[in-house]
C-alpha cells in the first residue's frame, strides 16, 4: 500500500507543519516515507511545494512520477492546479478556496474556481474563514490537513490527531487542543 | 543501541559526522548545504561548528585540523567550492593527517543559485575519490567509511549531494558514536610545504595512488551491480540519486541490468563487463555529463553510450523519475494535463524588509542620472532585480558588485554603484574594497546590512558591528563612510546621502542598516515563549 502526497502552498503557510505532522505519525507507525521539501529562495513568498510518500514496502524515488499522485493538499487554489500533471486518475485535490495574490497577474478567480471544480474529486473550504470563525486564526493548515484526513487511508484520523499532540507538545497543552479542534473541525468538514 | 530517525539528507550527513567522531565542522552557508552545519550546532556542544568566513577559510581551516590528527568536516554549495578551490586542490597534494571530508551540495535546476555546475569534476581534478551516496541512510553509512577512507588513503574525500537528497526526509538507522581523534600533529613537514621540490614528490605520490583508489571503487559497498552479466539490449549505469529515478521505473520488470555508481573513480571492471553483455549502455547521472564522457572514453567510439549528451536525457536540469522512465521507455500515464489558470509566483523580498527602502532609493537617485549602473551582489536584495524594483544590473558571484562596479568605472561609467549585503561583504567583498580604495575608484559602495545571513535562513554574518571599522581599516576616509536607517520615514536623507555620495570623486561607502524582519520576527516569537 502506498500514498503519494504533494503538499503546495506559497513560502510562509505552513505546508511544512502539515508534512512534519504526517512525516511523525507516518514514522511511529513504522511506514517507509520519504519527503522532498523546498529550502531557501522560494521561501520568500514563492510557490513551495513538497513531495510526501508514504509506502508499506521500500520507496525509491524522492520525487513523485507525473500521473502518480494520490492526493494534492494545497494551502491555496492556483497552487493546487499548478501540480494537476501529477494527480493520478482518482486522485483527490483538497484545497483552501482562500486565494493569495502576491503577484500582479494572478488569474481569474472565477475561471480558476470553475476549473478546479469542473475536477472530479474535489475538496475545498474556506480554511482562513473557519480558522478565524473558531477564534483559531494560527491553526488554518491544521484544518487542511483534518479535510485531507480523508483520503489519507495510509494512516486512520486517530493516528494524526495522536501526531499533532506529540508534534505541538512542546508548545504546551492549549496549542496542542488548538490544533486537534482545528484537525476535527477540517474532518468534520469534508463528507 | 540502533535507533531510527526521520532525518533530511543533511541531517543524515551531519549526524554521520558526528558518530564518524569529527571534532570540527568548517562551513559557510549555502542552499542546499546550510543545514548540516546547523544541525552539528544544535546536536554537538563538543564539535567546533562556528559559522566560517568563507569557503576557503573554512578549507584552510579544516586541513589545519587534519593536520593535527583530527577529523573535519568541511561544507558548501557547489559555486563554494570556486571560491574553495584552491586550498581544495592542494590539500590532495599535501595529503591529509585527520580523516578529512569536503561535502559539496549541487543544485541542479538551480532552485536556490545561479549554475549547476557538478562538483565531481573537482574530485576528478584534484584526483582523489569521490563519494555520492543515493540514499539519507547511505549519506550517513558513508561518513564513518569516508573517514575511514581518507585516513586510510591520506587523502581528503569529497562527498557530492544535489538539492533533493539534501533537503529529503527519510527513515535513517544509526548507530552508537565513535571517539574523536587524539591531538597529533604532523612531523613530517616535506609533505606540506608545497616548494617546488616538495611538491613534485608530492603529486607524484597523488598519481601513484590512483590504482589502489580504483581497487578501492571497485571492491566498494556503494558500487553495486544488479544482473550485470546478463544479455540485455540496454544496460544502465545509475550514479548517485539517479539511481532511485532508475529504480523507480522497476527495471528488474524490464530485465534491463544496472550497475549502481556512488564511488569514484568508476569501477571500470564492473562497466567493461556490463558493456560486454549489453548492447547500449545508458548514463543516468544528475548534473554534467561526467560519467557519460568517461565511459564513451573507456568503451571507444564504437560503442552506443546513451545520456544527456545523446539527448536520451534532458541536456540541463535536475533528472526526475519521469525523464529517466522515459529514456528507458516506460510510458507514464498522465489522466490530467497542465491547468490553464496558473501564472509564475516568484518570490519576492518580505513586507517590511529594509532592502526595500534601499531599493526605493537608489532607484528615485539613479533615475536622475542617465548613465547610471548598479551592480548586485548575492543575497536576498538579488531580488531586487525583479519587479516591483528591476533595481540591479548584474548578479555575478560573491562580492562581484564591488570589484564589477570599480571595473565598470575605470572603463568611465558614472554613477557605479554596488550593493551588498553585510555577510556577503565580509565573504568576498573587504579585497575589492580594498582595490578601489587603493586606486580611488569613483564608485558608491551600498553595504545594505540587516544583521543576518538571512537569505539562507538566519545564520551569524560575520562582521555585524564591525563594519565602520572595515572600511576604515581598510583606509576609506571617514567622511565618506555614511550610514542610514532604510525606513519609509527616513526616504530624504537616505536619498540625500546616496546623492551626496554619487557626486563625491572617489570611494564611498554608505551602510543602510536595520535588522531581517524574519530574525526579528523570530526573537519576538521565542521572546513570547
Amino acid at each position: 500500500m502506498k500514498k503519494d502526497i504533494i503538499l503546495a502552498g506559497v513560502g510562509g503557510q505552513g505546508i511544512l507543519t502539515i508534512a512534519t505532522i504526517i512525516g511523525e505519525a507516518a514514522t511511529t507507525a513504522g511506514l517507509n516515507l520519504k519527503q522532498a521539501e523546498v529550502h531557501g529562495m522560494s521561501q520568500r513568498g514563492g510557490d513551495v511545494q513538497s513531495n510526501l510518500r508514504l509506502s508499506t514496502d521500500l520507496i525509491h524515488s524522492d520525487l513523485i512520477k507525473q500521473g502518480a499522485a494520490d492526493l494534492i493538499i494545497s494551502m491555496e487554489p492556483m497552487e493546487a492546479l499548478r501540480y494537476l500533471p501529477y494527480l493520478n486518475r482518482e486522485g483527490w485535490i483538497v484545497t483552501s478556496s482562500h486565494s493569495f495574490k502576491n503577484i500582479p497577474n494572478y488569474p481569474d478567480e472565477d475561471a480558476l474556481m470553475q476549473e478546479l471544480n469542473a475536477l472530479p474529486y474535489v475538496a475545498t473550504l474556506p480554511i482562513e474563514d473557519v480558522a478565524k470563525e473558531n477564534n483559531l486564526p494560527k491553526s488554518a493548515n491544521v484544518i487542511l490537513l483534518g479535510m485531507a484526513a480523508k483520503y489519507i487511508d495510509i494512516l486512520t484520523p486517530e493516528q494524526l490527531r495522536e501526531s499533532i499532540a506529540r508534534v505541538f507538545a512542546s508548545k504546551g497543552e492549549k496549542i496542542v487542543e488548538a490544533n486537534q479542534q482545528a484537525f476535527d473541525l477540517g474532518w468534520n468538514a469534508v463528507k | 543501541m540502533i535507533e531510527r530517525k526521520l532525518l533530511l539528507g543533511d541531517e543524515a550527513i551531519a549526524l554521520g559526522a558526528i558518530h564518524a567522531g569529527i571534532s570540527g565542522v568548517y562551513a559557510y552557508p549555502g542552499t542546499p548545504s546550510t543545514e548540516i552545519t546547523e544541525f552539528i550546532q544544535g546536536h554537538a556542544s563538543d564539535v567546533r561548528s562556528r559559522w566560517c568566513t568563507n569557503e576557503k577559510t573554512a578549507m584552510e581551516a579544516a586541513l589545519g585540523m587534519s593536520y593535527a590528527g583530527k577529523r573535519a568536516l568541511v561544507c558548501m554549495k557547489h559555486v563554494g567550492m570556486n571560491v574553495a578551490a584552491d586550498a581544495f586542490v592542494n590539500s590532495a597534494i599535501t595529503g591529509v593527517n585527520g580523516g578529512l571530508v569536503v561535502l559539496a551540495a549541487d543544485d541542479p535546476s538551480m532552485h536556490s543559485s545561479q549554475n549547476e555546475q557538478d562538483s565531481r569534476f573537482y574530485g576528478k581534478f584534484a584526483m582523489i575519490p569521490i563519494l555520492e551516496p543515493s540514499t539519507q541512510q547511505e549519506a550517513y553509512d558513508m561518513m564513518p567509511y569516508a573517514y575511514a577512507l581518507s585516513e586510510e588513503k591520506k587523502l581528503p574525500v569529497l562527498m557530492r549531494v544535489v538539492t533533493r537528497l539534501a533537503h529529503s526526509r527519510a527513515g535513517v538507522v544509526v548507530r552508537e558514536p565513535m571517539v574523536q581523534n587524539a591531538l597529533n600533529p604532523e612531523t613530517e613537514r616535506t609533505h606540506w610545504v608545497l616548494l617546488p621540490g616538495n611538491a613534485r614528490k608530492q603529486y607524484a605520490s597523488l598519481v601513484s595512488k590512483q590504482g589502489e583508489l580504483l581497487v578501492s571503487s571497485e571492491t566498494s559497498p556503494y558500487n553495486v551491480s544488479h544482473s550485470i552479466s546478463k544479455k540485455s539490449a540496454i544496460g544502465v549505469i545509475a550514479c548517485g540519486i539517479a539511481y532511485n529515478y532508475v529504480m523507480e521505473n522497476e527495471p528488474q520488470k524490464l530485465d534491463i541490468p544496472v550497475l549502481k555508481v556512488s564511488q569514484y573513480p568508476l569501477p571500470e571492471s564492473a562497466i567493461k563487463m556490463m558493456a560486454n553483455q549489453c548492447e547500449a549502455l545508458l548514463i543516468a547521472e544528475d548534473g554534467q555529463p561526467l560519467v557519460e564522457e568517461q565511459v564513451k572514453s573507456l568503451l571507444g567510439a564504437d560503442y552506443l553510450v546513451k545520456g544527456r549528451l545523446t539527448g536520451d536525457l534532458p541536456r540541463m536540469g535536475e533528472l526526475t523519475p519521469d525523464s529517466v522512465g522515459a529514456a528507458l521507455g516506460v510510458n507514464i500515464e498522465q489522466p490530467y494535463v497542465a491547468a490553464q489558470h496558473v501564472m509564475p509566483r516568484p518570490p519576492a523580498l518580505c513586507q517590511g524588509c529594509g532592502h526595500r527602502d534601499v531599493y526605493d532609493a537608489l532607484n528615485k537617485v539613479a533615475a536622475e542620472y542617465q548613465g547610471a549602473r548598479i551592480f548586485g551582489d548575492i543575497g536576498c536584495y538579488t531580488l531586487g532585480a525583479l519587479p516591483p524594483f528591476r533595481a540591479i544590473d548584474s548578479c555575478v558571484d560573491m562580492g562581484a558588485s564591488i570589484t564589477m562596479a570599480k571595473g565598470a568605472a575605470d572603463a568611465g561609467v558614472f554613477p557605479s554603484i554596488a550593493v551588498i549585503g553585510d555577510s556577503t561583504f565580509t565573504h568576498s567583498g573587504m579585497t575589492g574594497l580594498l582595490d578601489a580604495i587603493n586606486d580611488n575608484a569613483n564608485i558608491t559602495v551600498i553595504i545594505s546590512d540587516n544583521l543576518t545571513t538571512a537569505m539562507t535562513g538566519g545564520q551569524d554574518s560575520a562582521g555585524t558591528n564591525k563594519f565602520e571599522a572595515i572600511c576604515l581599516g581598510l583606509g576609506m576616509d571617514p567622511k565618506h563612510v555614511r550610514v542610514v536607517v532604510p525606513l519609509p520615514k527616513n526616504m530624504e536623507e537616505i536619498t540625500r546621502t546616496i546623492r551626496e555620495e554619487i557626486e563625491y570623486k572617489g570611494v564611498s561607502v554608505i551602510i543602510p542598516r536595520r535588522e531581517c524582519m524574519q530574525t526579528l520576527q523570530r526573537k519576538l516569537r521565542n521572546k513570547k515563549k
